[in-house]
């Protein structure tokens, strides 16, 4: 146990204490966020404004066009082809639609949008949009001869609000942000499973090339050198993950500082993951910080440090026995890698299923299943326990979890100590096999 | 003197041979003991069994007057495997600690023994370096350095002066007489023969898993010598023949002859001085190890078990 921890220690400072740590652990952070922070702050300052000159001559939308943000529409009058076309070269205008008086749509013309450059896809998409929305409306009004107010009664739906049985009313925020921290959290697993694995692969197969092996096995067993050096590179990727998560809060709040109107349009930039997007579609931020004291975040996170601890033991023993098992010839490795990495593939297949929903028979299983709960039970415990995920099967899982990393260890164990020492020869699953089962 | 080392009927048998098979031998505490053998013929198995690397199929190991232990026993062997090398990136000094804080030595008597070392060896200002600076002699040194450097009772060197200039082997092998000198023992495993004779007390030779020759380097030659003698004349007899030796080779007026069956080296002195020539010399030609083993394992399939070993 003693000559565990000793060789931990080493594992640990000789990596910790290397330029490139420092260099990804802090640097990586900062450089994300200097980004993030640069597309914010030109989103924020320079909306670049896209101004468009409407010639409607056939009275199509009743000079009435939406603008909004960034894109202008200015009705003109008396304007002709070429005059429009002047303006666009002195930069008076960016683009123009010219509708000429004879236009008539149920003849099958159609209107035709001018620019100077060519206009990028979100513009194009947002003038499609307004225009069409403006003859629509303008179509709706006239046809059914109503008034403005008229018409947007008739439009506005119905909201439809979400309870569970126990009468507590859920908040649609919510399983936004279930859905956001499941997935983050998920894929965390994930990375870290691979990160951290080939990390301890490397270790070994750097001991066994290096001819260093036979003198520490010589001094300590097999078993403690393995469980030594997976042990010093979880607590490497321990404090890797504290330290990103402190500088990701830190800083986070810190560009909050700088640009007070980042915090909004924040959530329009990341409306890409999806649980800023339900965010805005539920429209109100009150309904977010309500959704958000609903996630329960100690447990995520207890629940998130034991899979990540309890997924990585699990597999980084098997990486493990992998570099043991490999020579000098890093090409080895993939191909004996592949049974490992496959059921971490198939475990992030399942969590993408298991956000969506997260009670159905495949993410239950996959979420008991030692190989890939650590991934899909991440998933699956932001959408509560336990309305979501019993408590049966959390407990379940944890305990297969711990088995299975019993399990992994004792047999990479016996794979390690005859790998180790062997050279020259290219070694097959099938000899790996043999000597998981051969007795000493 | 007491044995340090019994080992009582080792087998190890994988798969595909019997790497080690039915091996017994006895070591003297403070001897220096050499194992020998060609490739494949199980020496690293034996050694590997020896520091508890490996367990034995059969038969055990007697170390220090008690059976082996290897847990607790470690810590009084040195061993410096064939396959050695050490943490390229890390430096030397930190690594010597290191490794003999894993041989179960406190962080500070690890600290205190590897300046020790360190100052003996001429090495102090080695300490930062890191061991890819190193050159190859530089790095053997140090590896030795690590093997001995707690003072075990047990020292297993294989190949150990493999990489090394003349001065600095010189330098490793007055180390190793001392540490005998001061108790340890020390087991060599070469193919070096001349090394062995000039170093070892004791050998064994093991070929294809079993020992085939097993006592001290004289007893050894006495017991392959083959009556041969060198003559050294003032100068060229009249009658050379004679019925009590056949002559093997001649330049000038010395003679390499071997003495017939039945006749002693003085019947070969009589038919000289009777002829009243002077005798400058007169010498015994024992076979060099190198003979020996050559005579012994030449012919066997050792040859070809070793390229199945590799294969």
């Amino acid at each position: 146990m003693n000559k565990i921890w000793i060789i931990a220690q080493r594992e640990f400072l000789s990596r910790v204490q290397k330029k490139t740590f420092l260099l990804t652990t802090i640097l990586l952070p900062v450089v994300i966020f200097g980004l993030y922070g640069l597309i914010i702050y030109f989103a924020v300052k320079t909306a670049d404004n896209y101004k468009v000159a409407i010639a409607d001559n056939a009275n199509l939308f009743g000079g009435k066009i939406e603008s909004k943000d960034d894109i202008k529409f200015e009705f003109v009058k008396n304007e002709t082809i070429i005059s429009l076309k002047d303006k666009i070269a002195n930069k008076e205008l960016d683009g123009y639609v010219y509708v000429p008086k004879d236009f008539d749509a149920s003849n099958g013309d159609t209107i035709s949008f001018v620019s100077g450059k060519t206009v990028g896809l979100m513009n194009r998409g947002e003038i499609q949009k307004r225009i069409d929305n403006a003859l629509q409306e303008r179509k709706l009004l006239t046809s059914l001869n109503i008034n403005k107010k008229e018409l947007d009664s008739l439009q506005h739906g119905n909201e439809i609000k979400f309870a569970t049985v126990e009468g507590k009313e859920e908040n649609d925020a919510k399983a936004g942000i279930s859905y956001g921290v499941g997935y983050v959290s998920g894929f965390l697993i994930y990375i870290i499973l691979f990160i951290y694995g080939t990390m301890v692969m490397r270790g070994v197969m750097e001991e066994k090339t290096n001819r260093i092996a036979e003198v520490i096995i010589s001094s300590v067993k097999p078993f403690q050198l393995m469980m030594g050096k997976i042990t010093g590179i979880g607590a490497v990727g321990l404090v890797q993950f504290i330290i990103w998560i402190t500088l990701t809060v830190s800083l986070r709040v810190g560009l909050v500082l700088l640009f007070p109107g980042a915090a909004e349009s924040n959530h329009a930039l990341s409306s890409a993951t999806h649980a800023m997007a339900e965010v805005k579609n539920s429209g109100a931020m009150n309904s977010f910080l309500g959704g958000l004291s609903d996630v329960n975040f100690p447990l995520i996170v207890g629940c998130f440090i034991f899979y990540f601890i309890g997924g990585y033991l699990l597999y980084s023993s098997l990486f493990a026995a992998v570099g043991s098992a490999v020579n000098e010839d890093p090409q080895d490795a993939q191909s004996l890698l592949l049974p490992i990495t496959m059921p971490i593939i198939f475990g992030i297949v399942i969590m993408t299923k298991a956000v969506n929903d997260p009670t159905c028979g495949l993410a239950v299983f996959g979420s008991l299943f030692p190989l890939t709960s650590p991934i899909v039970m991440m998933a699956r415990i932001p959408f509560g326990v336990p309305n979501t995920v019993p408590y049966w099967q959390l407990a379940l899982s944890i305990a297969l979890l711990i088995g299975g990393f019993l399990c992994t260890t004792w047999v990479s164990a016996k794979i390690y100590r005859v790998g180790i020492l062997m050279y020259g020869k290219k070694t097959t699953w099938k000899e790996m096999w043999k000597w998981a089962w051969r007795k000493n | 003197m007491a044995s340090i080392l019994q080992l009582h009927n080792l087998k190890k048998y994988y798969a595909s041979q019997k790497a080690v098979d039915d091996i017994s031998f006895d070591i003297e505490q403070g001897s220096i003991f050499g194992l020998l053998g060609p490739n494949g013929a199980g020496k690293t198995t034996l050694l590997r069994m020896i520091t508890g690397i490996f367990y034995p199929d059969n038969g055990n190991i007697t170390f220090d007057g008690r059976a082996f232990d290897p847990e607790n026993d470690i810590i009084k062997i040195g061993y410096m495997p064939e396959e050695r090398g050490l943490y390229k990136k890390m430096k030397i000094g930190e690594q010597a600690v290191y490794l003999a804080q894993l041989k179960g030595l406190s962080k500070t008597a690890a600290l205190e023994k590897v300046r020790f070392w360190f100052k003996r060896l001429e090495m102090e200002t080695w300490w930062h370096k890191k061991v890819e600076d190193l050159s190859k002699g530089m790095s053997q040194k140090l590896q030795f350095l690590i093997t001995v450097l707690h003072e075990p009772k047990l020292i297993i060197l294989d190949e150990p002066f493999s990489g090394l200039d003349p001065v600095n082997a010189n330098l490793i092998k007055d180390e190793i007489y001392g540490l005998a000198q001061r108790g340890s023992t020390i087991i060599f495993s070469t193919h070096r023969m001349e090394q062995v004779e000039e170093i070892c007390d004791h050998i064994v030779l093991v070929n294809l898993g079993k020992k085939i020759l097993d006592g001290t380097v004289a007893d050894v030659k006495q017991q392959f010598k083959e009556n041969k003698f060198s003559i050294k004349l003032a100068g060229i007899p009249a009658s050379v023949e004679d019925k009590a030796y056949e002559i093997i080779d001649q330049r000038a007026n010395e003679f390499i002859m071997k003495i017939n069956e039945g006749y002693k080296s003085n019947d070969v002195l009589q038919h000289f001085i009777g002829q009243d020539i002077t005798i400058e010399s007169f010498n015994e030609i024992l076979p060099t190890l190198n003979d020996i083993f050559i005579h012994l394992v030449e012919g066997t399939k050792s040859v070809t078990r070793a390229f199945e070993k590799q294969s």
